[in-house]
């Protein structure tokens, strides 16, 4: 057989356009994770049984199921709730790369949740009392004093999480939406190119990837040093 | 939220199957077990030795062990199944002609334990590695001083210690491997996952076939768990912490 790496360069802005996606995808749903993750940490962690026992079944249930399960369940899912609050006659046209955003940030704020919450429970308890000693609220304890430093202390790990988040947006291809890879997929099977598509696609993935895990590293050992 | 659930979808009939649905849902979990516990095979095996390798003096075999961590660590799992789905025949010409010969199903669900198994053999080398490392050198020192060979320390002295260590992890491992099965829909394989989106295409009963999914895949976790967590207790070492955790102190 002949390979012709050609067909990279002739379909490269389709593939740039589903990249951008990528990137996108990963951000949105790395921010959204972390804000609701943390506000799920904070839940986990509450003196008030009912909040905990919740927010905990939560993170349970979304770790002890397939993500590609989760993706399904959301496609289906989210157009009904959209119908639900906006009381329209019929469920709204979503479109999978709106889907896949809602799913991914809810999805990933269970794994974000138990990072933060090791992170939150890394900090002495001396330093709650200290804020709640000077006259803090819970709230200004948490945002000034806990998770500020939580956050310093779980960087390598959330980095971490971050590369995987990455390299699992890459499962909205089975939504058929147009992520890298399923920009790729598109090309691969039009033009016949599995081959040389799927070999660009998992180097393009693999570069990156490696670099931002050896930068995690370097950080990490930084970090160290400086504490 | 105007869903009308009709649990009895599960006993009706596959259109033109002779087969009822739920039948569909317990063949998936067949395929899913059989995948998951031929990669951990796979995975375990080169994990051992890969994450064994990586803690020897050799340079060589250590950056060897390094790469192939690497390797099936920085890309996704998707694109790797479709790697070894859809590209590796094209490159090696017998293979290519074995799965022309052979029957679909059967290519796909060895793509997918190849595929699945060198992903976790990655990381459980890690695991392997970690637990290694945390022994005391001194363990290593000793068995050569009774005069073992390096093998032998390994086999005798050092991996046995390193397996009870890194159980609790192998653990999650073992479960995420289970999740990361579904995966092999993405070729053609009829997992579970696979059963439970075709069993909502024909019948838009969905969210009744996702339930049953989701109950399944929840329940062969906690399986998994207590079984582990059984070996864990059996294969405990007297005086190590790593059995005495759910010992009471005397």
């Amino acid at each position: 057989m002949t390979l012709d790496f050609d067909v990279i360069a002739r379909s490269l802005p389709y593939l740039w356009k589903g990249f951008q996606y990528t990137v996108q995808l990963t951000a949105i749903a790395a921010l959204g994770g972390i804000f609701f993750g943390t506000l799920l940490a904070l839940a986990r962690l509450s003196s008030i049984k009912l909040l905990a026992y919740t927010a905990a079944g939560y993170v349970n249930l979304m770790r002890s199921v397939p993500l590609i399960l989760v993706i399904f369940w959301f496609f289906f899912l989210v157009p009904l709730i959209v119908q639900g609050i906006t009381g329209a006659e019929r469920p709204p046209l979503m479109g999978a790369e709106r889907t896949a955003i809602i799913t991914f940030i809810l999805f990933e704020a269970a794994f974000f949740c138990e990072i933060m919450r090791a992170g939150i429970q890394s900090i002495p308890k001396g330093q709650v009392y200290a804020g709640y000693a000077l006259g803090l609220t819970y709230g200004q304890t948490m945002r000034t004093v806990v998770l500020p430093q939580a956050f310093r202390n779980m960087t390598p790990v959330l980095l971490t999480q971050l590369i995987i988040l990455f390299q699992d947006t890459s499962l909205v291809y089975v939504i058929s939406a147009t992520d890298f890879v399923g920009a790729a997929a598109k090309v691969a099977q039009r033009d016949g190119r599995l081959v040389e598509m799927y070999l660009f696609v998992a180097f393009v993935y693999f570069v990156i990837c490696f670099t931002l895990s050896q930068l995690v590293k370097i950080l990490q050992t930084r970090i160290a040093i400086v504490r | 939220m105007n869903y009308h659930w009709n649990w009895g979808v599960f006993f009706q009939e596959v259109p033109g199957g002779g087969e009822y649905y739920w039948e569909l849902i317990v063949a998936g979990i067949g395929w899913t077990l059989a995948v998951s516990v031929c990669a951990f095979l796979i995975a375990m095996a080169l994990g051992s030795v890969i994450g064994t390798l990586r803690t020897t003096a050799n340079p060589w075999l250590q950056s060897l062990a390094k790469g192939w961590v690497e390797f099936f660590r920085n890309i996704p799992l998707l694109v790797q199944m479709f790697l070894w789905y859809f590209v590796v025949p094209e490159l090696i010409p017998p293979l290519k002609r074995w799965v022309i010969e052979v029957d679909p199903g059967t290519a796909q669900f060895m793509a997918a334990i190849v595929c699945l198994g060198l992903f976790t053999s990655a990381r459980i080398a890690e695991q392997v590695r970690a637990g290694i490392q945390s022994l005391s050198s001194g363990q290593h020192l000793a068995g050569q001083a009774l005069g073992l060979t390096t093998l032998q320390v390994y086999r005798h002295v050092l991996l046995p210690m390193a397996f009870r260590i890194i159980l609790p992890p192998l653990t999650s491992e073992s479960m995420n491997l289970i999740k990361n099965s579904s995966i092999a829909l993405t070729i053609g394989l009829a997992e579970l996952t696979f059963r439970a989106r075709e069993m909502g295409e024909y019948t838009f009963n969905f969210f009744e076939a996702f339930t049953a999914a989701t109950v399944i895949y929840i329940v062969i976790a906690m399986t998994v768990n207590r079984a582990l967590a059984y070996v864990e207790r059996k294969t405990a070492v007297p005086g190590f912490i790593a059995g005495e955790s759910r010992q009471a102190l005397p």
